[in-house]
């Protein structure tokens, strides 16, 4: 068998997702004061958590190419949009330290209880329609602003064989995790479950 | 200031995965994601289609006349059903059981504490607003963009996540000072 299997049914949705929810409620990503943390440098689990995923990840995506098993090619890659993209993080990471989600930890927020998520959920419907309202020819030249026309990928765009970038990859790794319990030893420390269940402000 | 303190039936508060493990095995879960469907994991595709829904709802005719959101519910399509849709369905149940077992879940108006009820169901709603335009700007989110297309080495994902890290560091000083 080779992959991608390219199923999109409800199943694998619905098995994905759980497992995607289990994780990021486990790892502390319901709690906005968890979250925030990471931008006032206290508790690096954003940092730390989305590293080492992307790491082992991308890893195993090699690694299944190279045995054969994968075509790394069939499977979804963004288009290499720069200036669409720097926005939409701009935009995103600001409403992320303003809101104190982003868009998928908000459903993690709301199932473990949080009423200051499902207004958030609100907001990013708000937002679309916003987007929506606005979307014209304006918007469409913006987005399509400095596309690398080389490829999609690192590898493709700028001829990086793909074992370098994974190696890069785990240097950095090791630099976000050095770095990041650095800062952790010399402040308060990664927010608590405790802590995070008493909700942000609560005397700690 | 708390809104509300309903915790579930006593369980004991479990700690959170260290990062490591919680990492690992999130990549995991995108890795076995790749492999079954061909794409990563995400969220606002889901809340794209229900802003769709939504329109097509209340304003029909606008919401099928807009260049953005027509598309989705053309000839009286319906834009829920969709593979998005289940993952964040299956995103909200994974969240509930875990935060149950762990003796994590809690009904409150998170935040409320710190900067008062109204303060906080502002913050939210304005950060959702600006989260939802940006990630339509950029066609993707932390999950679907920048998680999902960095594990594929994609250039578009490693701009989003420099620019949304870069953008909360400065942005969360910003609010701080208010």
């Amino acid at each position: 068998m080779t992959f991608p299997m390219n199923d999109v049914g409800m199943l694998s949705g619905l098995v994905c997702g759980f497992l995607f929810g289990f994780v990021l409620e486990n790892a502390g990503f319901g709690s906005p004061a968890k979250l925030t943390a990471q931008f006032s440098l206290r508790d690096w689990s954003v940092f730390k958590v989305m590293f080492t995923a992307i790491v082992v990840a991308a890893t195993g995506l090699y690694v299944f190419e190279q045995l054969g098993w994968a075509s790394v090619d069939a499977l979804f890659v963004p288009t290499s949009l720069v200036m669409a993209s720097a926005i939409g993080g701009l935009l995103v990471g600001g409403g992320f330290a303003i809101g104190g989600y982003c868009p998928g930890t908000s459903v993690v927020g709301l199932f473990s209880g949080r009423i200051d998520a499902l207004v958030f959920i609100g907001g990013l419907v708000l937002g679309t329609f916003v987007f929506a309202g606005l979307y014209g020819p304006a918007i469409e030249s913006v987005m399509a602003m400095w596309e690398v026309d080389t490829g999609d990928t690192l590898m493709d765009a700028y001829d990086i064989p793909q074992i370098a970038l994974i190696v890069l990859l785990f240097a950095a790794l090791i630099g976000v995790f050095y770095a990041g319990s650095w800062f952790e030893r010399r402040g308060r420390g990664p927010v608590s479950a405790d802590e995070a269940v008493a909700g942000a402000g609560s005397a700690s | 200031m708390s809104v509300s303190a309903t915790t579930a039936a006593g369980r004991p508060v479990r700690p959170f995965w260290n990062p490591l493990l919680a990492g690992t095995v999130l990549g995991l879960v995108l890795l076995l994601t790749f492999v079954w469907t061909g794409h990563g994991l995400g969220a606002t595709g889901a809340s794209t289609r229900l802003a769709a829904w939504l329109g097509n709802a209340v304003a029909p005719a606008a919401t099928q006349a807009n260049e953005y959101l027509g598309a989705m519910v053309e000839d009286g399509a319906n834009p829920l059903p969709s593979w998005i849709s289940w993952q964040v369905i299956g995103v909200a149940i994974g969240a509930l059981v875990a935060a149950f077992m762990g003796g994590r879940l809690r009904v409150q108006l998170d935040g409320a504490k710190s900067v008062g009820s109204g303060k906080r169901i502002a913050t939210a709603l304005v950060g959702g607003l600006l989260s939802g335009f940006g990630a339509r700007v950029a066609a993707g989110c932390t999950s679907g963009l920048g998680l999902s297309g960095a594990a594929t080495l994609g250039i578009a994902a490693f701009v989003f996540l420099a620019t949304f890290f870069a953008s909360g560091l400065i942005v969360h000083r910003i609010v701080k000072g208010l």
